[in-house]
């Protein structure tokens, strides 16, 4: 039996005749919508897809995408990471994260300029690493400010096992974990998005099923398709969603058979069930406050909890968002990055000023970096 | 019992003395060095190439090369592309207190080993230790100075309808440093590229070759390189994306953490924009000298949107290939 390769996980998904054939089909089935198709892509990874590959140019017009909430740095508000920012700023303290995070902006300052004035903080490849470095600095604190979609937080789980089971006596957490589904409702309830079209992104999924969305389809009659981040998974979603307008159906559907289900990854879900539990509140940065639509660690694990051991340290006042940056209104899919007065001048990745220019995953990272053309 | 570098390593008197000339003045060995002079005097011919560079690397040991492989390659590099011969070297070394001596004399005969590649000299040199914990084990700056020999490559110098070559498959470098740094055993094949690129940049001069320019794509790796002759020379380079050499170890790697391989750093991979009559011969000159076929035209240069690199997709779409920005952090999910 040949031996399974890397490439052979990615290779025919970037299939250039593949590619073309699709958007030839794309290109047939949309002369027949009777309105235009406003797909939001709820994830910044397909942003991220369709700007990378260029397929927003093999699409007719008629086709068009709205970037939504789902980039877990972008939707970051600046307490947490004044919050971050003071946990790496106690004595004897290791924080880590995940990537991009410690870029994003908080009120005064980013944990990348924290760690440059000799705070301790190491952006993880993977969150087990925190395993090895809490065992290697057992005289310090660790703590973990844990972020990320339905995604990441199977792995920040299994870390909190991983703790449990060895007894490791220095790590704590700071949960930042936030749901795609109550995220959807806050930006499609006030009426305003013309969104008629949702991608959803196959990695949430992956861990949550696709039923996680069959509400969203019945609650606002809009098709949803589940899709990979490979040119070909996007290009088949989008083709799936014409096809459901057309013929009238408002559904679920999967078009990453390959790793998504609709009950999803049940031994997942119930390690994430075993210590975390749903907040009553959590804001998202430009959003705003939305109920139930974060997880927080359950009480019986306060002692791991570095929002509670820690909490007279923490910083409590809410922070304004920048007042020129138009992220939040980005993320509730009502503006595009170029509709923003200081995109790609006074805010770019190289000093952002908003979120969403931070992340690779965030829509105007993307449209400064490979938009324009 | 292990022997450790000390303070008084650095210090200027006995032991400096003996590290000098047991280590250094040993691999290092040539007339115009052991003069023990304050200064190097130094013979050239016609113009020289001038360049110096620091070198940091974690870590020192790594598949394919060392912090000094890479200290000499890298600045003999620079030399390279700018079409000059290298001659002399200069080599500060500082030295974090407590490192391990045979680390050392390893890094010094890697240095040594590689200056035989160019036929080039270590003419003056410095050392200093430092308390423990002040660096990271060792940092070396090197400087060297070239011949001229073919005159006029220039990053400015690239015009409509160049074209644009690479020299093998890009990104080795800096997926092997990664990989290291994070224990991937996946990429157990994986090697850097790191290497001197005189004796071959040799072979393309000597046998007719014009380079417009030529830049080893180090730091910021091909998008780097192609972003400032883009904005140097006032031109739009067009790539085909389906064109750029990428190994299967470096694209897997990528695929794992959302990382380029444009972005990433190479230590003996260079960029040559040449004239279009000149593409064959350079390509077959590369092929046969380096025994490796991944030498390849990877684009063009146009006027479709200058002081901009686009990238055009195999399926008909096209994208800028924008600088590399800031730290490479890898996504979050």
């Amino acid at each position: 039996m040949k031996q399974l390769q890397l490439k052979d996980l990615y290779h025919a998904f970037r299939d250039p005749k593949t590619i073309k054939s699709l958007a030839l089909l794309i290109e047939k089935e949309a002369k027949k919508l009777s309105e235009p198709l406003h797909i939001m892509e709820v994830c910044g990874g397909h942003t991220h897809t369709i700007m990378k590959y260029g397929l927003k140019q093999l699409l007719p017009k008629n086709i068009t995408f709205i970037h939504g909430p789902g980039c877990p740095v972008c939707i970051m508000p600046k307490d947490r990471i004044d919050h971050a920012i003071a946990l790496a700023n106690m004595e004897d303290t290791i924080l880590c994260t995940l990537g991009d995070m410690i870029r994003v902006p908080g009120s005064k300052s980013t944990l990348a300029k924290e760690r440059a004035k000799g705070r301790d903080i190491r952006p993880l490849y993977t969150p087990m690493d925190i395993i090895k470095i809490a065992k290697e600095n057992s005289d310090k604190k660790v703590i973990f400010f844990a972020i990320g979609f339905e995604t990441t937080t199977p792995m920040t789980a299994a870390v909190i096992k991983r703790v449990l089971d060895e007894c490791i006596q220095n790590i704590y957490f700071h949960i930042n974990h936030v749901l795609v589904p109550p995220a959807v409702k806050a930006i499609m309830d006030p009426g305003k998005a013309k969104i008629n079209a949702f991608i959803g992104p196959s990695h949430v999924s992956v861990i949550s099923g696709a039923k996680i969305y069959e509400p969203l389809a019945q609650t606002y009659q809009t098709p949803i398709v589940v899709s990979g981040f490979e040119p070909v998974d996007v290009m088949e979603g989008i083709l799936m969603l014409i096809q459901q307008k057309n013929e009238g159906r408002c559904e679920v559907e999967i078009a990453y058979k390959r790793s998504v289900t609709r009950e999803g990854n049940l031994k997942a879900q119930q390690m994430i069930d075993t210590y975390m539990e749903p907040r009553a509140h959590f804001t998202w940065r430009g959003i705003g406050d939305i109920p139930n639509s974060a997880l927080r660690l359950k009480e019986e694990y306060a002692y791991l909890d570095a929002e509670k051991i820690f909490s007279d340290i923490l910083p409590k006042a809410p922070v304004q968002d920048h007042k020129l940056c138009i992220c939040g209104t980005i993320l509730q899919g009502l503006a595009n990055p170029q509709d923003c007065s200081v995109f790609g001048t006074s805010c770019t990745p190289n000093s952002p000023l908003g979120s969403c220019m931070v992340s690779d995953e965030g829509a105007c990272n993307a449209y400064y970096r490979y938009g324009g053309l | 019992m292990d022997k450790k570098i000390l303070l008084s390593h650095g210090g200027g008197g006995e032991e400096s003395n003996q590290l000098i000339h047991e280590l250094f003045y040993q691999y290092f060995s040539n007339e115009i060095l052991l003069k023990s002079e304050d200064a190097a005097i130094l013979t050239t011919k016609g113009n020289i190439a001038f360049t110096t560079d620091s070198f940091t690397v974690s870590p020192l040991f790594f598949a394919g090369g060392d912090i000094g492989k890479i200290a000499i390659a890298g600045t003999l590099n620079d030399l390279s592309m700018m079409g000059a011969k290298p001659l002399y070297v200069s080599c500060a070394f500082i030295i974090e207190e407590g490192m391990d001596y045979n680390d050392l004399e390893k890094i010094v005969k890697s240095m040594t080993e590689e200056l035989s590649h160019n036929d080039a000299k270590i003419v003056c040199g410095d050392t200093k230790v430092v308390p423990k914990g002040s660096i990271d084990k060792i940092f070396i700056t090197t400087s060297g100075i070239g011949e001229v020999v073919t005159p006029g490559i220039s990053a400015q110098n690239i015009d409509e309808h160049d074209m644009i070559i690479v020299s093998r498959d890009i990104g080795r470098h800096g997926a092997t440093i990664l990989a290291e740094r994070e224990s991937i055993d996946i990429t157990s094949n994986l090697s850097s590229d790191c290497k001197s690129l005189w004796p071959v940049v040799k072979h393309l001069l000597d046998h007719g070759i014009k380079p417009k320019a030529m830049r080893d794509a180090t730091r910021g790796g091909l998008a780097a390189v192609l972003n400032e002759w883009a904005v140097s020379s006032n031109i739009c380079i067009e790539l085909d994306e389906e064109a750029i050499p990428i190994s299967e170890e470096v694209q897997g790697l990528c695929e794992i953490f959302g990382f380029e391989a444009t972005d990433f750093a190479n230590e003996g991979t260079f960029i040559l924009a040449l004239r279009p009559e000149q593409v064959d011969k350079a390509l077959k000159l590369l092929h046969a000298f380096q025994d490796d076929q991944s030498a390849s035209l990877i684009g063009k240069v146009t006027t479709k949107k200058p002081k901009k690199v686009i990238l055009n997709t195999p399926w008909g779409s096209s994208r800028y290939l924008d600088l590399p920005k800031g730290e490479l952090l890898p996504r979050i999910c």
